[in-house]
């Protein structure tokens, strides 16, 4: 069996999205992060409606897929042989608290269910793969920091014992102060091998 | 009744998040389901929601749904007669 190699990855952060280390968009950086998720969203046009029903968390990780996938032929593989490995430290809090502030008044207990299915982080694994038809393997681990040596060794294991061949890997992570998305991508083919030193560097890029 | 049904159209669209959707562009007798609004199992879950915050209606039997929201002109009809 051969080697795994990074094909593409995309950073979303301070309001600018980075496709392979460039620089593809960017919004005014005092910009609150809703309106400049909706920007992206309509720089990209992907016609997609069911965007504007997710949480921001999910907009973020579906963008940013948008973003890594969108000259990828995906068809190539079967549905089965794709897995989306993620990874993140505030898991769902945002969208936790906005819950919460649906249920917090006694007399004003009305829990909203769109909010309410947003209340887990694998729903952004399920946006991807609905999004994409994606019925591979999936995990999503909840640490304190990007750790590309943690989803490098489940992506290889994964790999190894042929549960898939192409992977989407990364971290999506907002807090009530900072928002960031890294997603790379991983094939058979390509230039640069797959190893947790390369994928910390081109996380640092 | 014509004022309720553009009342619950705003509702809609701003509780289901129909982005680029205006009042004008939904017609009353569309269905919300299906081939209409195109709307899903969350956003039926929401309607009922709507219908019991907004309108004090609770909706006990969950076949009942599926008359009352129907279009906007029904669940309109469903609120004048039930709303206390």
């Amino acid at each position: 069996m051969g080697k795994l190699f990074i094909n593409k990855y995309c950073h979303i952060k301070n309001n600018k999205v980075f496709l392979d280390g460039k620089l593809v968009f960017s919004d005014d950086e005092d910009h609150d992060m809703k309106p400049f998720l909706k920007s992206v969203y309509r720089f990209l046009k992907p016609s997609y409606n069911k965007f504007f029903k997710m949480d921001e968390i999910s907009k973020l990780a579906y963008l940013c897929s948008e973003y890594l996938l969108q000259d990828f032929d995906l068809s190539a593989f079967n549905k089965d042989e794709i897995a989306i490995v993620l990874s993140n430290s505030y898991s769902t809090l945002i969208t936790d608290q906005n819950h919460q502030n649906t249920i917090e008044v006694a007399d004003n207990f009305f829990p909203s269910p769109s909010i309410f299915v947003y209340t887990l982080p694998n729903i952004m694994i399920g946006e991807i793969a609905i999004r994409h038809k994606i019925n591979g393997e999936n995990i999503f681990f909840i640490v304190e920091n990007f750790d590309a040596g943690l989803l490098t060794d489940h992506i290889n294991n994964l790999y190894l014992t042929r549960k898939a061949k192409v992977f989407i890997g990364g971290w999506v992570n907002m807090g009530p102060e900072s928002y960031e998305a890294f997603l790379y991508l991983l094939s058979p083919s390509g230039q640069t091998g797959n190893n947790a030193l390369e994928i910390e560097k081109i996380y640092n890029t | 009744m014509d004022d309720l049904i553009q009342k619950l159209k705003v509702q809609i669209i701003e509780q289901l998040n129909l982005e680029d959707m205006e009042p004008e562009d939904i017609n009353p007798k569309e269905p919300l389901f299906g081939e209409g609004l195109g709307l899903d199992s969350i956003d039926a879950l929401e309607l009922i929601v709507l219908m019991e915050k907004e309108y004090g209606i609770k909706i006990q039997n969950p076949k009942d749904g599926q008359k009352i929201f129907r279009s906007i002109e029904t669940m309109a009809s469903y609120i004048q007669m039930n709303q206390k």
